[in-house]
C-alpha cells in the first residue's frame, strides 16, 4: 500500500500537468481544426472552380504528408522563411513560433483536412432537394448553407467527428518531440528519472484510455440530445 | 405590360444532348389556375423550375410582376419571394418541426421578428389544416401532412403565384385528397397557381386553362372543356384519353 501511495506521489504531479496540457493542446486543435475544416468542405461542395481546388489542395497537402513532418516544417522550418524575409526587409520575426503554438497549428491544420472530409461527406448525403427548397423561399446560397444544410450534416458528421476527437487526444503525443510537456512527455520524464518504465507507460496509457471514454461517453449524449424526433425510426436499433 | 403576373417568352433549355425546353411561352393572369400536363419527360417539371430559375434557361425571358427575373442583374432571390414552389417529394426541412419549416422564411428571408414569424407561421398552418401538428417534425407526419406544411411554408412567403410541380405524384392513393383540397381552398380564394399534375379531376374541376405539352413544346392550349372534349390536336386526345384510363373513372358522369 505505501508502496502505491510512493508511486502515486512520484508519478501524480507530472502527469496532472501533462493532462492539462493534452487536453488543452487537443481542443484547441479541434478547435482550429473546425475552423479551417468547415470552411474547406463547404467550399469543396458549393465554391466555384478556383476556390474548390484550393480546397481540396489544403485537404491533400496535409492529408498526405506525415504529421512530423507538418510539424517540422511548422516549427523548425518556418524561422527559416523569416530570416529570409528579414533579409529581404521584411517583417520575419512572427515566424518564429513558441513550440505550443507550433503544436496548435500543425495539429490544427492537419485535422482540419480530415475534418474537411467527414464534413463533406455529410453535407453531400444531405438531398439536393434540400438546396433547392430554400432557395425556393428566396434565400442566398449561404443562407441555406448556414440555416438549412449545415444543421443537418453536422448532426450526421458526430460519429465521424467523436473518432476525430478520440484520434487527437491519442496522437496529439507527437508534440513531445518539440518539447511540448503534454502526458506521454511526462511520463517519459519520468521514466528516464526513475527507470520503471513498464508501470509507468502502463498508467499513462490508462489516463488516455480515461480521457476517451469519458468523452465518447459526453459525445454519444450529445448526439442522443441532438438527434431529429421521428428519424430514430429510421435506424431502428437492432 | 398586360394583366399577366408571370410571362414566359421563347424559354430553351438544354440538358447535355437533350432539348428539353425547345421554346415555350405562355402568360399566367392573376387570379387564374393554369395546369399544364404531358408525359413524362417533356420539361413540364423544367418549365417550372425555369419560372422560379431553379433551373437557368439557356435562351428565353421569365418576368414575374413585371420584372424580369431572367435580366443580368436581377435581384432573383427577392423575386423568387414572389413565386411560392412545391415539389413532388415535399423537400421539408427534415432538422425543422413544420412551425419551424414556415418560420425560417420569415426570419431568415423576411427578417420578420420571431414572435410575429410564430404568429403568422401558425396562421399558415391552420390554413392548411395542421395546426395542431406544428411541434411536430417531417419525420412524424405523413406524405400528406408534410405536403400541406410545405404548401404552408411556401404560403407564408406571401407569393404571387403558386407553382405547383406534380404535387401529388410521391403520395399514397388515400392521402391524395387532403392536398388536392388545400389546393382547391386555395384556388377559391384567387390565389394564382401553375399546377402540374396528372390529376384529371383537380384539373377539370378547378383549372381556368389547360396546357398539354409534349417534347419541349406547348401542344395544345386552352380551357380544361376544350383539351378534354373537343382536343384540337390529335395528341392531346390520345393522351388523356390514356391517363384518365390510369388514373382512374374521374369521367364526364362524374358531373
Amino acid at each position: 500500500m505505501d508502496g502505491l501511495l510512493a508511486f502515486w506521489n512520484m508519478i501524480w504531479p507530472g502527469l496532472g500537468k501533462g493532462i492539462l496540457v493534452t487536453l488543452r493542446v487537443s481542443a484547441v486543435a479541434l478547435a482550429l481544426g473546425v475552423a479551417t475544416g468547415l470552411p474547406a468542405a463547404v467550399m469543396r461542395v458549393y465554391a466555384p472552380r478556383w476556390l474548390r481546388r484550393l480546397s481540396i489542395a489544403y485537404i491533400e497537402a496535409f492529408r498526405g504528408t506525415p504529421l512530423l513532418v507538418q510539424l517540422f516544417v511548422i516549427y523548425y522550418g518556418l524561422p527559416d522563411v523569416g530570416f529570409l524575409l528579414e533579409r529581404w526587409g521584411l517583417p520575419g520575426q512572427w515566424l518564429v513560433l513558441d513550440n505550443i503554438v507550433a503544436a496548435y497549428l500543425a495539429l490544427g491544420l492537419n485535422s482540419g483536412a480530415y475534418q474537411a472530409e467527414y464534413f463533406r461527406g455529410a453535407i453531400q448525403a444531405i438531398g439536393a432537394g434540400q438546396m433547392m427548397a430554400a432557395r425556393a423561399i428566396g434565400m442566398t446560397r449561404l443562407q441555406a448553407i448556414v440555416h438549412i444544410v449545415l444543421p443537418q450534416a453536422l448532426r450526421l458528421a458526430l460519429p465521424a467527428w467523436t473518432n476525430e476527437v478520440a484520434y487527437m487526444v491519442k496522437y496529439s503525443s507527437v508534440v513531445f518531440i518539440i518539447a511540448v510537456p503534454d502526458l506521454l512527455a511526462r511520463g517519459q520524464f519520468i521514466i528516464s528519472k526513475y527507470y520503471n518504465p513498464m508501470e509507468i507507460l502502463l498508467t499513462v496509457g490508462a489516463v488516455y484510455l480515461a480521457m476517451v471514454l469519458v468523452i465518447a461517453t459526453l459525445m454519444g449524449r450529445l448526439e442522443r440530445r441532438l438527434r431529429i424526433p421521428g428519424m430514430e425510426l429510421e435506424v431502428e436499433r437492432t | 405590360m398586360s394583366q399577366a403576373i408571370v410571362r414566359v417568352e421563347d424559354l430553351h433549355k438544354t440538358y447535355g444532348e437533350t432539348d428539353v425546353l425547345k421554346g415555350v411561352s405562355l402568360e399566367v393572369d392573376e387570379g387564374e389556375v393554369l395546369v399544364i400536363i404531358g408525359p413524362s419527360g417533356t420539361g413540364k417539371s423544367t418549365l417550372l423550375r425555369c419560372i422560379n430559375l431553379l433551373a437557368y434557361p439557356d435562351r428565353g425571358h421569365v418576368w414575374v410582376d413585371g420584372e424580369e427575373i431572367t435580366a443580368p442583374h436581377a435581384d432573383v432571390n427577392h423575386i423568387r419571394e414572389r413565386l411560392g414552389m412545391v415539389f413532388q417529394d415535399f423537400n421539408l426541412f427534415n432538422h425543422l418541426t413544420a412551425m419551424g419549416n414556415v418560420m425560417v422564411g420569415l426570419t431568415q428571408v423576411k427578417r420578420m421578428p420571431r414572435q410575429e414569424a410564430r404568429e403568422l407561421a401558425l396562421f399558415e398552418l391552420e390554413r392548411v389544416g395542421l395546426q395542431d401538428k406544428a411541434d411536430l417534425y417531417p419525420a412524424q407526419l405523413s406524405g400528406g401532412q408534410k405536403q400541406r406544411v410545405a404548401i404552408a411554408r411556401a404560403l407564408g412567403m406571401d407569393p404571387r403565384v403558386m407553382l405547383f410541380d406534380e404535387p401529388t405524384s410521391a403520395l399514397d392513393p388515400e392521402l391524395i385528397g387532403e392536398v388536392l383540397e388545400v389546393m382547391k381552398k386555395l384556388a377559391r380564394e384567387g390565389m394564382t397557381m401553375v399546377v402540374v399534375t396528372h390529376e384529371m379531376g383537380f384539373a377539370r374541376e378547378v383549372s381556368n386553362r389547360m396546357i398539354f405539352m409534349e417534347h419541349g413544346v406547348i401542344v395544345e392550349e386552352g380551357p380544361p372543356d376544350q383539351l378534354f372534349y373537343h382536343p384540337q390536336h390529335p395528341r392531346t386526345g390520345e393522351f388523356l384519353g390514356k391517363i384518365t384510363e390510369l388514373y382512374g373513372h374521374r369521367k364526364r358522369e362524374e358531373e
